[in-house]
């Protein structure tokens, strides 16, 4: 038996029921439409919102924390080994926030292959001058072009060019909350007030704008330079070392490996922001659920339909097997069936599903949070197109196979018997 | 020509359970040869269309052995029977069947579909042969519920031809058609057993229809009585 022949056999069947077969495929078609969308759509909003932190986060980030060392001289101390000690509030007696060998470990990091790029930063605290009220500020000093690369900087600046930091000395972004607080215009001038008690006057290049508004109140860039400067440390005073990998995956791992290798603190980002990734993973198991049931559901409505037609077709299938077909052929001919209309129902539901996607995507979405955010974010993965496709394929081949069982086991005698 | 055994049954006994049993075929033998003209006669309800979905392969819960072609049907699977009941019977029943999905010409050349003997070019000139044989080489394109109860039957008779078979069984062929269509199918079956040397048992119970076939035989109550 050709499967020309049992194709040609299911068209016909197919055919003599074509609108129930287009009910049942526009079943299909709208659950793969809808699985597609929704998780393109669902996906995009969770890049979107991992990404305001992600995208800014350093995968790892070297420092040197205030911290007590983990050995103390007591433990050191070979006469005391076995004993145990009592001393409590024991208290770092080094302060010092810089990484020592600043030079070499960057240039070690830059030479490591798993490393996609390295931004030295330094953070001052600092009060921003207004009249005679002071707010509470903090000023980071970061490498531009390298905070641009590595984390979007130029994303979240708005009014002002982010390399003119670098180009001109004692400029400032400030973030967009303090710069309402204090009423500053591109071009001012303001008075900051360093924690040591020195005041600068820093010019306003320009504003910038994080998306998470807390931030914004307290937080606002200067050059490295600059912010050495405020600090009055030397130009080998960096506190921290933000690291982004290629492999996201790879920041625990390299971390611990870090820790040890250069003597320092290190975070990873997996540790730093644990609650991004259970928000963005519960949410895509909601919506993969969702996608499924409607999937299923179609599936159901094949099921229906076969069913039907093979109560319809009973004469039919009789005088197919009475004429030399076998129940196997029988099964294929309805499996055939099913398929057809699972494969015509979900490729052009992928094709709806990426008009949806479009239109979703189009659809105006201004959030004050988002500057450069204006239509709601998609994701088009192929994968969303292939697991809709392949799962509806197998949900019809499923919701055919018992019909078709059925079928194949009709006995023809009891049909023609019948009449 | 040779007295060749198509079919033979040997003590083929059949029992209904539908809350009592009911002997329906009783102990029956008999044998078939080739060329043969056959018909089987009896009385409503006397087993004779029973017998025939036995013969026919379709029907494979019964007691006894049915040989068709020097092969035992006994324990063979649903597809080795199906494969047998392609290549060697063709089947006419009493309401046509024809399949209402397909043309007239699809409706031959099905059969043929399975058994995947020929190539679609060839069944198709087989077809139209068959077709122009019966003399409705005309209708080849018509769907097949866009025309009458004899032409049906005569289609139905062309794809029972379709593989070749050794044997062509018939229920009732003429049980629903008028006396002249009746006799257009008697003509049919004459000239398939005289001139192409074809073997046919017909169970129908139309008495001078089978008076007319070579050789009748009667039953009654599940036995054959002469």
């Amino acid at each position: 038996m050709r499967i020309k022949h049992i194709y040609e056999i299911a068209k016909a069947l197919l055919l003599a029921r074509s609108k129930q077969t287009l009910v049942a495929a526009i079943g299909v078609t709208f659950s793969v439409a809808f699985f597609i969308s929704l998780l393109g759509f669902m996906e995009g909003l969770n890049t979107l919102l991992d990404g305001l932190v992600l995208n800014r986060t350093p995968h790892i980030r070297l420092f040197n924390d205030i911290r007590p060392t983990a050995m103390q001289p007591v433990s050191l101390d070979t006469t005391y080994k076995g004993y145990h000690n009592f001393i409590s509030s024991v208290k770092p007696a080094n302060a010092k926030k810089e990484i020592y060998n600043v030079e070499s470990i960057i240039k070690r990091l830059n030479a490591d292959n798993r490393v996609y790029g390295v931004a030295p930063k330094v953070t001052a605290q600092a009060f921003y001058n207004l009249g005679n009220i002071e707010l509470n500020g903090i000023i980071n000093g970061v490498s531009v072009v390298q905070e641009a690369k590595l984390f979007n900087f130029k994303d979240y600046v708005f009014e002002g060019n982010y390399l003119d930091l670098e180009n001109r000395s004692n400029s400032i972004i400030l973030g967009r909350g303090v710069a309402d607080k204090m009423l500053a215009k591109k071009g001012d001038l303001i008075q900051v007030t360093t924690i040591n008690g020195e005041q600068f006057s820093l010019k306003v290049i320009g504003f910038f704008e994080s998306g998470v508004a807390e931030l914004d109140k307290v937080q606002s860039y200067v050059s490295l330079a600059t912010c050495q400067k405020l600090m009055g440390k030397p130009n080998n005073y960096i506190s921290d070392i933000q690291v982004k990998l290629y492999d996201l995956n790879l920041a625990p791992a390299l971390a611990k490996e870090y820790e040890k290798l250069f003597e320092v603190n290190t975070e990873d980002i997996q540790t730093a922001n644990a609650q991004f990734e259970t928000g963005s993973s519960a949410r895509t198991i909601i919506s993969y659920a969702v996608g499924i049931v409607l999937l299923i559901v179609a599936g159901f409505g094949i099921y229906n339909i076969l069913n039907m037609m093979i109560y319809e077709k009973m004469d039919t299938i009789a005088i197919l097997k009475a004429t030399g077909f076998s129940g196997a052929d029988v099964k294929k001919i309805f499996i055939t069936i099913s398929l057809s209309i699972g494969i015509g129902g979900a490729l052009a539901g992928a094709l709806l599903g990426f008009i949806f996607s479009l239109v979703i995507d189009n659809i105006p979405f201004n959030s004050a949070s988002l500057p450069n955010v204006h239509t709601y974010p998609v994701d088009y993965g192929i994968q969303y197109y292939s697991i809709a496709v392949i799962f509806a394929v197998a949900t019809t081949y499923f919701a055919g196979w018992f019909p078709s069982r059925k079928a194949s086991v009709i006995d023809p005698v009891e049909i023609i018997r019948g009449k | 020509m040779e007295n060749k055994i198509v079919l033979e049954a040997k003590a083929i006994f059949k029992t209904f359970y539908d809350t009592v049993q009911i002997d329906v075929l009783k102990d029956l033998s008999f044998t078939i040869n080739r060329g043969e003209f056959v018909s089987i006669t009896g009385k409503s309800g006397c087993g004779k269309s029973t017998l025939l979905y036995i013969l026919s392969t379709m029907d494979s819960n019964y007691r006894g052995e049915l040989i068709i072609d020097n092969e035992s049907m006994v324990n063979k699977s649903e597809k080795e029977l199906a494969f047998i009941r392609n290549e060697k019977i063709g089947f006419v029943f009493q309401f046509h069947y024809l399949l209402n999905e397909f043309s007239v010409l699809k409706n031959v050349m099905l059969p043929g579909f399975k058994s995947n003997k020929f190539s679609e070019e060839e069944l198709e000139q087989k077809a139209y042969e068959l077709l122009n044989k019966l003399g409705i080489e005309k209708l080849a394109k018509k769907m097949a519920y866009q025309i009458s109860g004899g032409e049906k039957q005569r289609v139905a008779i062309a794809r029972a031809m379709i593989n070749d078979p050794l044997i062509l069984m018939c229920d009732e062929p003429t049980g629903n058609l008028d006396s002249k269509n009746t006799d257009i199918v008697f003509e049919i079956f004459n000239e398939l057993v005289n001139s192409f040397n074809k073997t046919l048992l017909v169970v129908t119970h139309d008495q001078s229809f089978a008076e007319n076939t070579q050789r009748i035989i009667v039953m009654e109550d599940g036995r054959i009585i002469s």
